[in-house]
Formats: C-alpha cells, structure tokens, sequence
C-alpha cells in the first residue's frame, strides 16, 4: 500500500488507482507482418523486474486519466509519477 | 556415479514409526538426528536445483529417488521453503476445467494421497472436501460448467444446494449480502501441512544424498555457447551438467540472469490466521467470486486466504485495501470470525501467468530448465511438479505431463486457459 502522486489530482492513496502493467510496450506497427515469436513476446512477456519499474496506472476512482509511475518493486518507494508522452524519467541512482 | 551421500561414520537414517517414537520418548527424546543435513556445496554436481521450496525439494527426491543422475544439490537463497511454501493457505484439490491441467493436478493428487508413507513423514494430507460457493446465477454456470468438464475428466464432484451446504457448514450465513445459491464439492480434496511437506521431502532426498544447501543464493549463470555450465552463488561457482530453477515469485529475475525474459509477473498474495478455537469447520470452504478462502487448522486457527495484488510487487506484505476486501465479506458470509482475533498477516510473492496455468520447460539455454508460474496455486500440486520435473531434467525430454506446459505456448497461442479460475 502506497500514495501515489496523480499528475492532475495530486497526492491520493493508492486504492484510488487501477494497474495496467509494464509502461512503454509499444503495440506492433503492422501487426499482419509481425511472426507468432513476436506477437507472442508483445502481448505475454513482460521484464518483471525487482526493482526499478516503469507501470502505467489509472486514476480509477479520481480523475479517470491514465499516467505512468516509476515505481521500485522491491519496496514499494515511488520515484516519480510522468504523463503519458513525457520524457522517460531515469532510474534514480540507489535502490 | 553414485547418489549415496558422504555419511562415512554415522549412524543410518532414523525411520519414523510408532517403535521409533516410543524409543525416543524412554530416552527422553535426547536420541533424535536432525532431520537433514547441513553440508557445504561441492565443486560440481550433476543436477543443481535453485529454490528450495516445495517444488524445489520434491524435484530432488524424485530426481534421487527415480532416476540415476548422480550427484544432486538443492540452492536455496533463505531458510528452506521460507517461501510460498511456507506461507499458503494449503488448499489441495484437483478440480481444474482443462484436460491438461486435469492430468497434471491429478497426478499431484494421487501422490499426496499416499505420500507420508512414500517419505516416511507425516504430512497431515487430510482430504475434508473442499467446496466452492456460487452467489450469482454467473457462479452457478460456472460451477454447472467445471462439473461437466470434470465428470468428463473421470473426476468425481458434485454440485450442492442451498440445503446440503448448510448441513456440510453450519456457520456459514446462507442469506447475507451474499447469498449462497450452490457449490461444487470436491469430496477427495482437502490440505495438508505446509511444513511437514517440505521439511518431508527434504529429509527424504537427503537421505538419498541430496546436499540441501541453504543461505546459497544464485547471482548468476555460467553459460557458454547457450549450454548452461553452472551457477554463480554467494558461497562461489558451482558447476553442473543440468540446473533446474524452482524459484516461484523470483522467476523472472532468475531468468534475467540467463538472459531471457519470462511471460510472468509477480505480485503479493495474502492470508490471515485467527486464534486458534475448537473445532466448528470441516472442510474447506472458497468464494471465489468475493476472493474468501477459509479452513480450519488442526490446532484449531482459522486459515483464512484472500486475493493478490494486481501490481508487481516484490514486498511480502499484501495492501491494507485488499486486507479489508477480504474481511468484510468475510464477516458477511462467518458473522462468527468478527469476534475472533487474527493472530498474523503476511503475503509471498506469487509468480502469475496470463492463463493462470504453471509453466514447465525447456529454456533458450540448453540444459537449463525452469519449472514456475503456479502464481497462487501450486502448493496441491507439489508431489506431481516435482516428478515430472524431475522425470523432464533427467531424460532431458519434457514428460508427457508436462509438454503442453512449456513457454512454447505463448507464441503457439495453445494456451491452457485456467482464467476462469480461482486463486489457491
Ligand atoms: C498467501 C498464499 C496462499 C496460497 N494458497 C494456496 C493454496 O491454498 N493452495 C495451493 O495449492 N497453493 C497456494 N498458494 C500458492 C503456493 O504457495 C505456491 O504455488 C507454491 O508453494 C510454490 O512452491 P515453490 O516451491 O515453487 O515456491 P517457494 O516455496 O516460494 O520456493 C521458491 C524458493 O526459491 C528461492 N529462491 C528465490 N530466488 C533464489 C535465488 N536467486 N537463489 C536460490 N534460491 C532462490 C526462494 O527463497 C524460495 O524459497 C498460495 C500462495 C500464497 C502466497
Ligand atoms: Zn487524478
């Protein structure tokens, strides 16, 4: 459980919000010319990573607008919250 | 090639029996061994499994007990099985829609029922029944739906009504927020301990000369021209001619030591125990639709299992939010449990799958397997997935069991869609 930081509402507890997973996975061009191996890594595989990790969340029980988090999975802490389009943050230096 | 261990010098095995134990107790229990030991790695084994969980440990029985590949060593990063092992709800049932996943949980099945005599280890395997309440029209089609393909499947449950369910479950209040309408009953399931399983297997593979090594976390893979070698550990290289990785919720970061990603992503699952009480419920009853799983354990603590979180987390701690989704329907369906006190909370970090089905498999590196994605419920299927893991690793061919689980079918799209299921 954690306060995330909504780039419109502000500072709301996190059972406001709803995940959609892995940030920045971008939807095959043309999905017609993409092989099984391919599709199949887009739609499935994901870096799951323990530690720094980019996510998209939704501001479900606010504002409805979505938003991306940078978030640690190992604890929890988040390091920035960024709007759809904006630059990627970088990875805060520590753990 | 030998699979005996080093035991020059000491006494043989303890067998646990009732004679065992009345001679232990004239001696005033001074005479136990311990139950395992707690050797230092070698250079170099045959098989190397990374995870000592349940999973893990069963692969190296079976791997000891029924196949000859020589030197076997269990790496486990903690304390054994201090893991998801250590931290389900225990629920063992075998009523899964798929053909697969019918012979895959059915073989586990079939081992736990004569388990504690095959590892001479009492693992408490007590098949009460477990029932899955319908509180709409929708789980009622759902529950027609699992009935027929089950009956297909030769599996043997039933569906109940409203009558039969209270009879079965006196304390639950049929007519509350949610009322009950149905259930299927699955009479062969039950739990088990969760303890006794793995500290079972371990006792058993180490008397066949399995080296259990604990606080030996894996940091990475020795890989040379995509054939596996070795594992690098906190206590040093250690090489082996196959490495089997069991390793639940750190799947993915296992794997991206090898150098591949896996189609998992792994969140926090929680459960509660209560104070213990006498004996009120007897069997094991899940609401699927509300996410309330509830047993009662034989020293009489209420078990009591939720949902998972649905961010990727690492945390073992479980939402408060998600702590009171479970609660309030909890005292809606055992208006009982409000007056009791929960002695603990905690969560473990399960390892999920798009079609909530395990994965057991070959790698993009040779020699290397993983065995993972039981998400939230894998703990009724240890006995199976550590055999035909095992029978897998050692003939370095997937057993039929296992084949349509491999990593494959996520680009074949030969899914084995276990969705509509439950978590547990
Ligand atoms: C709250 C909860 C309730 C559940 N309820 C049920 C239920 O009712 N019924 C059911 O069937 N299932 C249930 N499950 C799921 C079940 O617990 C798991 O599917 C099962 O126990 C997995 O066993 P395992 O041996 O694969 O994993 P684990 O027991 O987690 O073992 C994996 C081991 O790998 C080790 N490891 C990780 N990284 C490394 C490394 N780098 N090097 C060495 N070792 C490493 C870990 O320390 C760990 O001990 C539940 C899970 C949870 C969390
Ligand atoms: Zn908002």
């Amino acid at each position: 459980m954690f306060i995330i930081d909504c780039p419109w509402c502000g500072a709301r507890d996190q059972s406001e919000f709803s995940t959609h997973g892995e940030a920045h996975i971008v939807r095959p061009e043309d999905p017609e010319t993409v092989d099984d191996t391919e599709w199949g890594q887009y739609v499935f595989y994901r870096n799951n990573v323990k530690g720094w990790y980019r996510e998209r969340w939704m501001h479900a029980f606010g504002c409805r607008r979505w938003f991306n988090v940078l978030r640690n999975t190992a604890s929890d802490a988040i390091a920035t919250t960024y709007v759809p389009g904006a630059p990627r943050p970088s990875l805060p230096e520590d753990t | 090639m030998s699979a005996k261990p080093n035991r020059v010098g000491k006494k043989p095995p303890q067998k646990y029996s009732i004679f065992s134990l009345a001679h232990q107790a004239m001696q005033k229990h001074t005479g136990w061994q311990a139950a395992w030991r707690s050797p230092e790695p070698q250079a170099e084994y045959d098989v190397i499994i990374v995870g000592g969980g349940g999973h893990g440990l069963a692969t190296a029985y079976y791997l000891a007990k029924e196949t000859n590949v020589g030197r076997i060593a269990v790496l486990e990063k903690g304390w054994l099985a201090g893991g998801n092992t250590a931290r389900n709800t225990t629920i063992i049932r075998s009523n899964y829609l798929c053909d697969e996943s019918a012979k895959l949980y059915g073989h586990a099945h079939q081992l736990w029922e004569g388990l504690s005599q095959d590892i001479n280890y009492n693992v408490m395997f007590s098949p009460r029944g477990v029932l899955m309440l319908s509180h709409n029209v929708h789980d009622q089609q759902v529950a027609a739906r699992h009935f027929h393909a089950l009956h297909l499947n030769g599996i043997e449950s039933h569906l109940l009504g409203p009558e039969e369910i209270q009879e079965k479950v006196p304390l639950l209040n049929m007519h509350g927020r949610y009322p009950v309408l149905g259930g299927l009953y699955q009479p062969r399931a039950g739990n088990a301990h969760h303890n006794a399983l793995a500290w079972g297997y371990a006792r058993a593979a180490d008397q066949m000369g399995v080296d259990i090594i604990e606080n030996c976390g894996v940091t990475g893979f020795m890989i040379k021209n995509g054939v596996v070698k070795g594992v690098k550990t906190v206590k040093g290289v250690i090489r082996a001619s196959k490495v089997g990785v069991v390793a639940a919720g750190h799947s993915s970061v296992l794997a991206e030591m090898a150098g591949f990603k896996m189609p998992l992503e792994s969140m926090p699952l929680q459960a509660f125990v209560s104070e213990p009480v006498k004996p009120c419920f007897n069997t094991v009853v899940m609401s699927n639709s509300v996410h309330v799983y509830m047993s009662q354990s034989d020293k009489g603590e209420l078990v009591i299992g939720a949902g998972s979180d649905n961010y990727v987390s690492y945390t073992q701690r479980g939402s408060f939010d998600l702590t009171d989704c479970t609660i309030s329907p909890l005292i809606e369906l055992y208006p009982f449990v409000s007056r009791l006190r929960m002695l603990r909370q905690w969560a473990g970090i399960v390892d999920i799958t798009k079609d909530r089905s395990p994965i057991i498999t070959k790698t993009p590196i040779e020699n290397l397997y993983f065995n993972c994605g039981w998400g939230t419920g894998g703990f009724k299927a240890t006995p199976g997935s550590g055999h035909v893991f095992a029978h897998s690793i050692a003939a370095g061919e997937m057993h039929k069991i296992a084949v349509p689980f491999g990593m494959d079918r996520f680009t074949t799209g030969a899914l084995i869609n276990e969705a509509a299921a439950v978590m547990h």
